[in-house]
């Protein structure tokens, strides 16, 4: 169902405390697929535990067919993902890697582009940044981050946009200030964000609130799935039963047990794995950013990317 | 093994002819006696040798003749392929992508080299020989999806991918069943959709829109839509209808089975890569209604379907006025005896 390229990790580069980039080459040669500025790829990661599926935002050039890069932050409470990217990752390992995907993409009628970047959110904006540089669009990056040196990826950044890059570096006591950033702006402009969660429902308040159209602001998050406690979910089709950890997806745990669910981003964001629910003995907790609230309400779609139930036993249609 | 093309046409004195290989390999849509919309949508994965799904985009005895065909209908009204000026690095992709694919799958007819951005093309059937520059327009003779598509079978439209919506902001339309592309262009998936009876009310509009929006790269998806044409025509557009519509009142008893085609579209659908945008292909099969009945079981599927086809479909289809002469004509053959359910021909 899901497709995967075999790759190898051909360099990794430390850009920051904490923050490393990595250079994803074909195993056997060949060409990989152009992608679209915003896209992501999906790796699985050889963790000790099993195969950790984790989506990562491309950061280099799309027509650059030889290789693919990545930009990862050690998160501090690492499922286990970020952490062996930065600890145990080598030069000339095997991993295996999906197709592109974009949640994120630009609108391409968009007369002018502000990109705006939080963090490590910047590895998108910077794909963006390089496709509005290409086609010679209007656009400008603003770019939040903790310190001078967590400001990765700034050189490319100016290369693309040149003057147009604001920075706001938080040890310094700057923050953005989003009623300034988005007022003022020509009809036909579109906003990005990547970034922190407050980060992000601070930006479409914002902007709501000053009267942008829904259609023009865009955000990209991922969701780690959040932990819980431990239950079973059994397959409706086959009669199996399958157990779930506190700190594993139900998606994960379908796939330790051999079940093949189809799924994409794996942040409850897509709606590639939204599976019916057959019957439930506890409480669904919705985690993702897809399903409707009347769809929520009707307890009867579940996304196992990132949701779960607090305990007890759920029966899906898989 | 090298196709051997047809010379024919499809328009005045309608030489189009099918071989028995063509007909055997004719996609028959119906697998069942009673026909419905449905979100019938599978991948696009190849498919058995010889079959219309073993390649991504089907080439056959046909080739030569239908791009003819598309370029009379282009030299008589241009507008017939448009694209929106946002839509050129999509144009790209598809280029790129019928290019690829004609050259892997059909290595007899067509090559491709490429040394970086410099390409070299070669179409045998169509005696084109063409170097350019991928991404550069300015080195080909047309915009590169009117230059690919002129030398593709099938209909193409390209659609972007913004606000939650897929919109039809490029297409090469010479060969519609009835619907002008100079109206639908720039139109939403709902919008363009909006005359087909009862499907919005069965949500399968949401459910397909929702699917197409997380069209994957690399694994693109086909489904079968079909209608019925009067006479083996490729341009049955609402900008030259006075030219065929009147043909709908010149079938009889005598001339039916000859006259009236079914008209199968298999539609594939691929995510582009560069664009994020999806290309929608049409390829059209066309197949008289006595060449069909050459196979017993579809002859009798094909009298139970249109037999029992609700007649705001049969309005929406435009073959209300011939359709009894069609039934008639295949009850002959139709013993009431079961038919197991699928497509096959024997």
């Amino acid at each position: 169902m899901n497709a995967e390229i075999s790759m190898i990790l051909s360099r990794v580069i430390e850009l920051a405390p904490g923050i490393r980039e990595f250079w994803l080459v074909p195993e056997h040669g060949g060409e990989l697929p152009a992608y679209s500025g915003g896209s992501h790829i999906v790796l699985s990661l050889p963790l000790p535990g099993g195969v950790r599926r984790t989506p990562y935002s491309l950061v280099g050039d799309p027509n650059d067919r030889s290789k693919w890069r990545i930009a990862v932050r050690r998160q501090e409470q690492s499922r286990g993902g970020s952490a062996w990217l930065h600890e145990s990752a080598r030069e000339g390992q095997a991993i295996k890697v999906s197709m592109p995907a974009n949640l994120f993409p630009m609108s391409r009628l968009g007369r002018h582009h502000i990109l705006i970047a939080g963090g490590i959110g910047v590895t998108p904006i910077v794909s963006h940044a390089r496709e509005l540089a290409r086609l010679g669009h209007s656009f400008e990056v603003h770019y939040a981050h903790r310190a001078p040196e967590f400001g990765v990826l700034l050189d490319e950044l100016r290369k693309l946009a040149g003057r147009d890059v604001y920075c706001y570096v938080a040890s310094r006591g700057e923050t953005i200030d989003f009623r300034k950033t988005l007022s003022g702006r020509p009809l036909g402009t579109h906003a990005y964000l990547c970034g922190p969660q407050g980060m992000v429902e601070d930006f479409h308040k914002t902007a709501r609130d000053m009267g942008w159209p829904d259609t023009h602001v865009h955000s990209e998050r991922f969701l780690a799935p959040p932990p819980g406690e431990t239950f079973n979910v059994k397959l409706a089709r086959s009669g199996r039963e399958v157990a779930v950890a506190g700190d594993q997806s139900m998606l994960e745990a379908l796939e330790a047990a051999g079940a093949e669910p189809p799924f994409l981003c794996r942040g409850g964001a897509c709606g590639q794995c939204e599976t019916s629910v057959v019957a439930c003995d506890s409480t669904l907790q919705h985690n993702d950013l897809f399903l409707s609230q009347a769809e929520r309400n009707s307890g009867r779609k579940i996304m196992p990317c990132v949701s779960r139930i607090a305990g007890g036993c759920i029966t899906i249609d898989l | 093994m090298p196709i051997a093309f047809h010379d024919e046409t499809f328009r005045d004195d309608y030489t189009y002819r099918n071989s028995d290989e063509a007909v055997r390999r004719f996609p028959f849509p119906f697998s069942q006696d009673e026909y419905m919309y449905s979100v019938n949508i599978e991948l696009h994965a190849g498919g058995k040798p010889g079959s219309v799904y073993e390649h991504a985009f089907d080439i056959d005895e046909h080739y030569i003749s239908e791009c003819r065909d598309r370029a009379i209908t282009l030299e008589r009204d241009p507008g017939r392929c448009e694209s929106l000026p946002h839509m050129i690095d999509a144009e790209w992709d598809v280029l790129e992508l019928i290019m690829t694919s004609l050259a892997r799958d059909y290595p007899d007819h067509f090559r491709l080299r490429q040394d970086g951005s410099h390409w070299h093309w070669t179409n045998l059937p169509l005696g084109i020989e063409q170097s350019f520059v991928f991404g550069d327009a300015a080195t080909l003779p047309y915009p590169p999806f009117e230059y690919i598509t002129r030398q593709t079978q099938g209909d193409f439209v390209i659609l972007d991918q913004r606000d939650g919506d897929l919109w039809a902001d490029s297409g090469m339309i010479t060969q519609q069943a009835d619907w002008s592309l100079s109206f639908d262009v720039g139109m939403s998936f709902k919008e363009w959709h909006g005359p087909v009876p009862r499907a919005h009310e069965i949500g399968v509009f949401d459910r397909a829109l929702k699917y197409l929006l997380m069209l994957q790269l690399g694994k693109p998806v086909r489904r079968l839509n079909w209608t019925m044409t009067v006479n083996p025509r490729l341009d049955t557009a609402p900008e030259t209808y006075p030219e065929w519509g009147q043909d709908r009142a010149s079938v009889t008893p005598d001339n039916v089975s000859k006259k009236v085609h079914l008209r199968v579209e298999l539609q594939t659908l691929f995510r582009l890569p560069r664009s994020n945008g999806v290309l929608f292909s049409i390829r059209g099969y066309l197949a008289s209604v006595g060449d069909l009945a050459r196979y017993p079981r579809w002859g009798k599927r094909l009298h139970r379907v249109l037999r029992d086809l609700p007649q705001d479909l049969a309005e929406y289809k435009g073959l209300v006025r011939y359709k009894p002469m069609v039934v008639e004509w295949l009850s002959r053959m139709d013993d009431g005896a079961p038919i197991e359910v699928g497509t096959h021909p024997e």
